[in-house]
């Protein structure tokens, strides 16, 4: 088996300025966070983002990396709504294609079995057809004539994934509860991509989890990148939940154009290792500062 | 009628009732509930008139029974696996019913969870439509809203997330086929599409409020008919589930007061 992994800065190399990416996950939820980590370090920008969006498309925005998103929604979860995508939109500083998430599926479901489109009724009424004019309905050829959404297929250039476990040839292994659509994204791209919590013995994979929880296949995998707490500061579950203080923290910084590059300064300007180990102390701050606060 | 101030019934205690009766009659499909009256209303269905119904965990799992708000998860008994992906086989198999919030209604039930202002360059950008354009043409739908004025009941909303009947029947039998707009709960009243034209009607009034509370309170013209009852009073059995058992720290009076 050939060994796929290779390093944040090696994935960062496979893409181009301009290209469509898709990032697996599900709002705050086990999104690749090291790799777009990564992507905020480089030069690249002018990026088509797909998501299921959460803090990664937040971040891309704020770095000014994005010319359009393709999204049925951007939320934190515990917060509704990502401050950063807000304020592009809002500024029309980037293009978007708003859909059902239902329709976002199918999207990734017709790229992946290479067919130009799948028919759904989900959009129909919907002020989803008229924000996107390119999109067509088509008619039933059978007796009952129905017309639907013709769901176009989201081809993606490259995807990036994030799972609890992988082998060094691409297995990937998710421990959590929701697998989300993240074999539909790599099915959907042209350079796939996984980041995992830890590589580990193809045997240690079965021993690990139940077999439902080894759902990437390496048919589906061209790199993989081992990256600690490559989710955080989203969930990640087992291994980790979501950093509600740092969310918090994140949420609270992009009000202010100071405390942005404050916060820029201190947990993106550095790399990945920089990253994680700033956000521990970050965590031990806010420990310290709530023990001191319920002392007085 | 019974007044508020002798039964000592909440008004988010009638916003739990009039939420569970949305699941009436509904036999075995997947009850979706999202804010915390919906979210009690289900649980309420499901442990008396509608026992059929099935609840989720609000992750990736469907539950056994009626958990209270807040259930620790290792508390749960769970039934089965329901990822994301799976559950757009449920919305588009029509096994289910669904109240969600609208931070817009207009009237003729179209929702806006989308953008406020227009789309391309909006004023506020809001969670956007997520599944609400498909839900509402595969499955009964129903809607929350806890802050009745005349900023979320809007002549026309502003991005058509959720559809309503106007725009799901120009759009064709594939889009009304399967279509259906329940309720509308808001802290005030209960609402309904029971009108010739399928715009909405007052279907009865939360004690305590007054017909011209509401109508001051929308801003379109509601049908209102000549004689509006009162939203149920819960029953002693249901007062104790929700009190006691279901959301005994008081979460539903922080959502809706008085």
């Amino acid at each position: 088996m050939a060994d796929k992994r290779l390093t944040l800065e090696d994935f960062v190399t496979e893409l181009e300025s301009g290209m469509t990416i898709g990032f697996g996950g599900w709002g705050s939820r086990r999104k690749p966070m090291a790799a777009v980590r990564a992507i905020l370090r480089s030069d690249l920008t002018d990026l088509t983002v797909v998501s299921y969006g959460g803090p990664d498309v937040g971040l891309l925005c704020a770095a000014g990396k994005v010319a359009k998103v393709v999204y049925g929604f951007v939320t934190l979860d515990s917060i509704p709504t990502d401050p950063h995508f807000k304020a592009a939109r809002q500024s029309g500083a980037i293009g978007a294609m708003e859909i059902d998430e239902g329709m976002f599926y199918l999207g990734l479901l017709a790229a992946s079995q290479r067919v130009p489109f799948l028919p759904t009724r989900a959009g129909l009424g919907s002020d989803v057809l008229t924000v996107n004019p390119s999109l067509r309905t088509v008619r039933s050829p059978y007796e009952d004539g129905e017309e639907l959404v013709a769901m176009p297929a989201l081809r993606l250039d490259a995807a990036v994934v994030h799972v609890n476990r992988a082998d060094a040839a691409g297995s990937g292994q998710i421990l959590g509860p929701d697998p989300f659509f993240d074999e539909l994204f790599l099915g959907a791209a042209d350079r796939r991509f996984v980041t995992t919590e830890q590589v580990v013995a193809t045997d240690e994979l079965a021993t690990g989890g139940p077999l439902q929880s080894m759902c990437i296949s390496r048919l589906l995998t061209d790199g993989v990148v081992e990256t600690p707490g490559g989710a955080h500061f989203t969930a990640c579950v087992p291994d980790y939940g979501r950093d509600e203080g740092f969310q918090r923290e994140y949420v609270a910084a992009a009000g202010d154009p100071d405390a942005w590059a404050a916060f820029r300064g201190r947990f993106l300007d550095v790399d990945e290792a920089g990253y994680q180990s700033a956000t521990r102390r970050a965590a031990d701050e806010r420990a310290a500062a709530k023990a001191a606060k319920e002392g007085t | 009628m019974t007044d508020t101030t002798d039964t000592g019934v909440t008004r988010a205690e009638y916003c739990a009732v009039a939420c569970a009766e949305v699941f009436r009659g509904d036999g075995e499909v997947m009850a979706s509930a999202f804010g915390t009256a919906p979210a009690l209303g289900a649980r309420l269905a499901r442990l008396t008139f509608a026992t059929d119904l099935v609840l989720t965990d609000g992750d990736a799992a469907l539950v056994d029974g009626a958990p209270p708000l807040g259930a620790a998860p290792s508390s749960l008994v769970l039934e089965s696996h329901m990822p994301y992906r799976r559950v757009f086989d449920v919305v588009w198999s029509g096994r289910r019913n669904l109240i969600m919030m609208a931070s817009q209604i207009d009237r003729t039930g179209n929702q806006n969870i989308s953008a406020i202002g227009p789309w391309a360059r909006p004023k506020a950008q809001l969670i956007g439509v997520r599944g609400a354009p498909g839900n509402t043409v595969n499955h009964s739908t129903s809607y929350w809203v806890p802050n009745h004025s005349t900023r979320s009941f809007v002549e026309q909303v502003d991005v058509v997330s959720g559809v309503g009947y106007a725009r799901a029947e120009a759009a064709g039998p594939s889009a009304s086929r399967f279509h259906e707009i329940r309720y509308v709960v808001s802290n005030l009243g209960v609402f309904d599409f029971a009108t010739p034209d399928r715009s909405m009607r007052l279907a009865s009034v939360h004690p305590g409020v007054s017909v011209a509370e509401v109508v001051e309170s929308t801003g379109f013209a509601l049908t209102v008919p000549d004689d509006v009852p009162d939203t149920r009073d819960p029953t002693p059995e249901e007062l104790d589930l929700l009190r006691t058992v279901l959301d005994p720290s008081g979460l539903r009076d922080r959502e809706v007061r008085g």
